[in-house]
C-alpha cells in the first residue's frame, strides 16, 4: 500500500511587508495505491506548492501529509520527483544520472548500473546510456528524469508539469509512454499540469483546485480504461466540464 | 590549402616580418644594444644563458615559487569559497574580513612576506598566494551561489541528506567550470605577482630576480631573454591547464554552452 493522505493542509508564504500570502488552505485529499491523480487549476492556485509539500521540499504551515501512514518531514527518495525544468545533472552521463539515487543509498557500482540499465531500457533509451544530457532532446531528458526517479523504487511518483516544455507531438508520445510505465510499475502518480487535455487523458481522478487560497474545488473520477480516445464525445464533454470549472474559479476572484 | 594551414602560415609569416623589422630597426636605426637589443643579440644571449645553466635553474626556482603560491591559494580559496557560498552564516561572518583584505594589492604584502619568511621560496610563494587566493575564492563563492536550485532539489529528493553530500555530489560538480575559470585568472595574477615579488627582493633567484639583476648589470639582451621566457612560460602554463580542464574535466560543459 502506498497511499497518500493529506489532512487540512495549509501553506502561507511570508511576504516582505510582514503579512503572508495564503497559498493553500484546508486541503483534504486521500490518494489510493496505484492511483493516477492529476492536479489542475488556474495558475497561482498552488498546485505546484501542494506537490512540493508532498515531496517534502516545502513545509506545510498547517495540517500534514502522510505516505503509508508515515508523516512527511523532508525530501525522501521514497517519493520520486520529476521537475518541470530539465533537472538532469549535466556532468553525469545518462547511466550515472539514473544511478545517482542508488549511489547515494550506497549500492555497489555493479548493482546500481544493472538497475539503472533496466530503467533506461524501460524508457527506451538504451542506446543513449553513455550520452551526456546535452546530447539528448527535451523529451529524452524527461524520460531519463523519470527513469532516475523510478530507479529509487519510490512509493509515489510526483511530477510537476514534466511535459510542459515539450512540443505537442512529443508530449502526446510521452503521455502514452508514461501510461505504459505506470502500468508496468504500478506506482502511485501525482501529476501537476495546466493542460486539461493531458489530465483527462491520463488521470484516474482529476483534482481541480481553486486559487487564492488554493483549495480543492472538485474531484472528477474518470473510470475509462486506457488508451483513451481524445476525439470521442465523452472525452470532450469531461474536458469542457473541467475547463468551465477552472474558468469559474478564476472569474470568481 | 585549408583554413588551418593558411592561418598557421600567415601567423608564421607575420612573426618573421616582425623579427626582421626589429632586427633592422635595432641594428640600423637605433644602433645601440643597450637601448634596443637586436634579434641576434637576444638569440646569442639566450644561447649563453642556456649553456651556463642559469636559465634552466631560474625557471625551476620560479616554477617552485609559483607552485607553492598557487597550491596554497587552491587549498584555502576553494574550501573557504565553498563555505561562504553554501552557508549563509559563514558568508556573513567572513565577508567583511575578505572585503577589507581583498583590495590590498598583493605586492603590498612584500615587506611582511620578507619579515615572516625571510628570503625563502615560501616568501615568494606567499606573495603569489595573496594574488591567486582572491580570484579563486570569489570564483568559487560565485559558482556556489549560482548552482541552479533545481539541481539541489533533485539531489535532495534523490537521497542527499546532508549539506556535505549535496556539496560533494551536486554543487561542486556544477561549480567546477566557474571555479576552473577562476583558477585560470588566478594563475595569470599569480604569474604577475611572481615577477614583481622576485624583482622586489623577496628572492635571490628566479626569472623575475634575474630580469632585474641583469638590468642593473646593463645586460639588456639578457633582460629581453627573461621577458620572453616569462611570457612563454605563462602562456604554456595557461595552455596546459586549459587543455587539461577542457578535455578531462569538462567534456559535458562544452556541450552545454554556445
Amino acid at each position: 500500500m502506498s497511499g497518500v493522505t493529506i489532512r487540512d493542509l495549509g501553506k502561507a508564504f511570508p511576504k516582505e511587508d510582514g503579512t503572508a500570502t495564503q497559498a493553500l488552505e484546508g486541503v483534504d485529499l486521500e490518494i489510493g495505491d496505484t492511483e493516477f491523480i492529476c492536479l489542475v487549476g488556474p495558475s497561482g492556485c498552488g498546485k505546484t506548492t501542494l506537490l512540493r509539500i508532498i515531496a517534502g521540499l516545502e513545509t506545510a504551515t498547517t495540517g500534514a501529509v502522510t505516505v503509508d501512514g508515515r508523516a512527511v518531514t523532508g525530501p525522501d527518495p521514497k517519493r520520486g520527483m520529476v521537475f518541470q525544468e530539465y533537472s538532469l545533472f549535466p556532468w553525469r552521463r545518462v547511466i550515472d544520472n539514473v544511478a545517482f539515487g542508488l549511489e547515494m543509498k550506497g549500492v555497489g557500482k555493479e548493482e546500481r548500473r544493472r538497475t539503472a540499465d533496466r530503467y533506461i531500457e524501460m524508457v527506451g533509451l538504451s542506446q543513449f546510456r553513455d550520452a551526456y544530457p546535452y546530447e539528448l532532446s527535451g523529451g529524452m531528458r524527461q524520460r531519463v528524469a523519470i527513469a532516475r526517479a523510478l530507479a529509487n523504487d519510490p512509493d509515489v511518483l510526483l511530477m510537476d508539469e514534466p511535459f510542459g516544455a515539450l512540443d505537442a507531438q512529443t508530449r502526446n508520445r510521452m503521455q502514452k509512454e508514461l501510461l505504459s510505465l505506470w502500468d508496468q510499475t504500478k506506482k502511485t502518480i501525482v501529476f501537476v499540469t495546466h493542460s486539461v487535455d493531458e489530465a483527462v487523458y491520463l488521470a484516474s481522478r482529476i483534482v481541480v483546485l481553486s486559487p487564492r487560497p488554493g483549495s480543492i474545488r472538485e474531484i472528477i473520477e474518470i473510470p475509462w480504461p486506457h488508451p483513451r480516445d481524445r476525439t470521442s464525445a465523452e472525452f470532450a464533454e469531461v474536458r469542457r466540464r473541467v475547463l468551465r470549472m477552472i474558468d469559474e474559479t478564476e472569474n470568481a476572484q | 590549402m585549408n583554413r588551418q594551414t593558411q592561418k598557421r602560415l600567415l601567423g608564421i609569416a607575420a612573426l618573421v616580418v616582425a623579427a626582421a623589422l626589429w632586427q633592422i630597426v635595432a641594428e640600423y636605426v637605433v644602433g645601440r644594444s643597450f637601448i634596443l637589443p637586436s634579434v641576434t643579440d637576444v638569440a646569442g644571449a639566450f644561447v649563453n644563458l642556456l649553456e651556463s645553466g642559469t636559465l634552466v635553474a631560474d625557471i625551476v626556482v620560479s616554477l617552485e615559487h609559483f607552485g607553492i603560491g598557487l597550491l596554497a591559494a587552491l587549498l584555502l580559496g576553494v574550501p573557504i569559497g565553498i563555505l561562504m557560498g553554501w552557508f549563509r552564516v559563514a558568508d556573513f561572518l567572513l565577508d567583511p574580513i575578505i572585503e577589507i583584505l581583498r583590495p590590498i594589492p598583493p605586492l603590498a604584502w612584500i615587506p611582511f612576506a620578507i619579515i615572516w619568511f625571510g628570503l625563502t621560496t615560501q616568501a615568494a610563494g606567499f606573495v603569489i598566494f595573496v594574488g591567486a587566493f582572491f580570484p579563486i575564492l570569489t570564483a568559487t563563492y560565485a559558482a556556489f551561489r549560482s548552482v541552479p536550485k533545481v539541481f539541489v532539489e533533485a539531489g535532495k529528493v534523490l537521497g542527499c541528506d546532508t549539506s556535505l553530500e549535496l556539496i560533494r555530489h551536486v554543487a561542486l560538480p556544477a561549480a567546477v567550470p566557474a571555479i576552473a575559470s577562476g583558477i585560470r585568472i588566478a594563475m595569470g595574477v599569480g604569474w604577475m605577482c611572481l615577477v614583481a615579488a622576485e624583482m622586489f627582493g623577496v628572492s635571490r633567484s628566479g626569472l623575475g630576480y634575474q630580469l632585474w639583476h641583469n638590468y642593473y648589470l646593463h645586460q639588456m639582451p639578457n633582460v629581453v631573454v627573461y621577458m620572453l621566457i616569462l611570457g612563454f612560460a605563462g602562456l604554456i602554463i595557461d595552455r596546459i591547464f586549459r587543455n587539461y580542464v577542457d578535455q578531462r574535466l569538462l567534456r559535458w560543459h562544452a556541450g552545454e554552452v554556445a
